[in-house]
């Protein structure tokens, strides 16, 4: 049977909508659209069912645009999404992430920050309890600068919130926004002497498992982690992988024990895949053991790297994953990451991934 | 001095690669204003959104240009009857 999805692809110059069949290889590519902007990540507002796109013009700036008609025509807005005009205000340089959470929508920023729309993302607001963070003038940027890219809404408390930020680690707010705690203990961070601090981790990708609200999984600069307690404490589940660098991370809409993960080649290594062989790795019982599959996959001379926000999975069963990479190559799998088809080959470098079901 | 005479009318260039961003908007307007400031200010009460694509707080966004009959300008740069107002992106990007 059928089943139509549409994938959201961020890329390099521009966001492209593909529309297809998940278990065939042709879809309908629809692009470049926002005029060609470095679009950093796009969503589904569940709200209002209008497609989302953030990033930032070399030229005009950051902004959040916003097509009710599956990209066929957009509007734009940065209203409020700013630091100020005062001279020691930071200047916004572009959007990171778009994050739905409980009828409001999320925007994590660079430099490091977070805003939030009510009003389906025409007018952003600051919330300034982040930045307001004491440990805010030690923040130091990692290798793609100082972002806010993971936004992990809770699933039933609206008042709680996990945000990841490179190279600072993760925090966790309880009331909203106003105050925020770093959640980081038992992560390492060994590009600084010493044992872990208290914040100064690389968190890579944050995502939260299917169960409730206190279960989240991490890729990291060092290692790939997973916290039953809401990121109190994590423990390291990096054993069994060819490698604990990687980007992206992506949790199953039902099953809290399977991740998925791309590891790369190392953070000095070039980042690629390992040894030119490309492959995504999952787990079935919470990282205790891993499973590689690369089936469909090149298995030689692959020197391709996949980016934090560059893998997604829609909600069917079995669950569909899908994942893009910094040369231009989008990848699916319509049963679960076993195996996988190559549904685009020259895109730009894609930034980011999001699925949607259009029908079954 | 009037107050319309005050406020100079000039004619403000824009790139398409702007006014792709607010569909309608044509590539030459008129506008009103003493400064380039005030010029975009006035874009902005018949386009909204077009200020923060020019200006990135109280100043011009690094990778724009702007030129007063053909002269290069800064925002605070006075603007007189009938002069001709370009904003030009810069050679960046890649």
């Amino acid at each position: 049977m059928a089943e139509r999805c549409a994938l959201l692809i961020g890329t390099r110059k521009g966001a492209f909508v593909l529309e297809g069949d998940r278990h065939e290889s042709t879809w309908d590519v629809r692009g470049p659209l926002c005029e060609g902007w470095p679009i950093h990540d796009m969503i589904v507002d569940p709200a209002t069912g209008a497609i989302l796109a953030a990033g930032g013009s070399p030229w005009y700036g950051a902004s959040v645009w916003r097509s009710h008609d599956l990209g066929a025509s957009w509007t734009q807005s940065s209203e409020g999404l700013t630091y100020g005009d005062a001279e020691s205000a930071p200047r916004l340089e572009t959007i990171w992430s778009l994050t739905p959470a409980h009828g409001a929508l999320y925007a994590g920023v660079e430099p490091a920050g977070l805003f939030r729309s009510d009003d389906g993302g025409a007018i952003w607001r600051h919330v300034e309890g982040l930045t307001n963070h004491p440990t805010r003038p030690q923040w130091q940027p990692g290798n793609g600068g100082l972002c806010l890219h993971s936004i992990v809404p809770h699933p039933t408390d609206n008042e709680r919130m996990w945000v990841g930020i490179s190279a600072v680690g993760t925090f966790e707010t309880r009331d909203g926004g106003s105050t925020w705690e770093t959640r980081n203990a038992g992560v390492r961070a060994d590009f600084v002497p010493g044992p872990p601090p208290e914040f100064g981790q690389c968190v890579h990708k944050l995502v939260m498992a299917a169960d409730g609200g206190e279960h989240l999984y991490q890729q990291n600069h060092c290692g790939v982690y997973r916290s039953t307690d809401g990121g109190r404490q994590w423990d390291e589940i990096t054993a069994g992988l060819p490698s604990q660098f990687g980007f992206p991370m992506t949790a199953h809409p039902r099953d809290p024990q399977t991740v998925w993960t791309i590891p790369l080649n190392g953070d000095d290594k070039g980042r690629y895949v390992p040894d030119g062989s490309a492959a995504v790795w999952r787990t079935h019982d919470g990282g205790h053991n891993w499973i590689r599959a690369g089936d469909g996959l090149p298995r030689r001379d692959a020197y391709v790297g996949v980016l934090r926000e560059a893998m997604a999975v829609d909600r069917l069963d079995p669950v569909g994953v899908y994942f893009g990479t910094s040369t231009g190559q989008l990848y699916g799998s319509d049963d679960e990451g076993r195996s996988w088809r190559l549904i685009a080959d020259q895109l730009p470098s894609i930034w980011s991934v999001e699925a949607m079901v259009l029908d079954r | 001095m009037t107050a319309e005479t005050d406020r100079p009318t000039v004619t403000v260039v824009l790139p398409r690669s702007l006014t792709a961003l607010f569909p309608g908007t044509p590539l030459r307007c008129a506008a009103r204003g003493r400064t380039v400031t005030d010029v975009i200010d006035d874009l902005e009460l018949r386009v909204p959104g077009l200020r923060d694509r020019l200006c990135d707080g109280t100043a011009l966004r690094r990778h724009l240009n702007i030129f007063v009959a053909g002269q290069q300008a800064a925002l605070s740069t006075a603007v007189q009857e009938e002069q001709v107002v370009h904003v030009i992106p810069a050679v960046s990007g890649g």
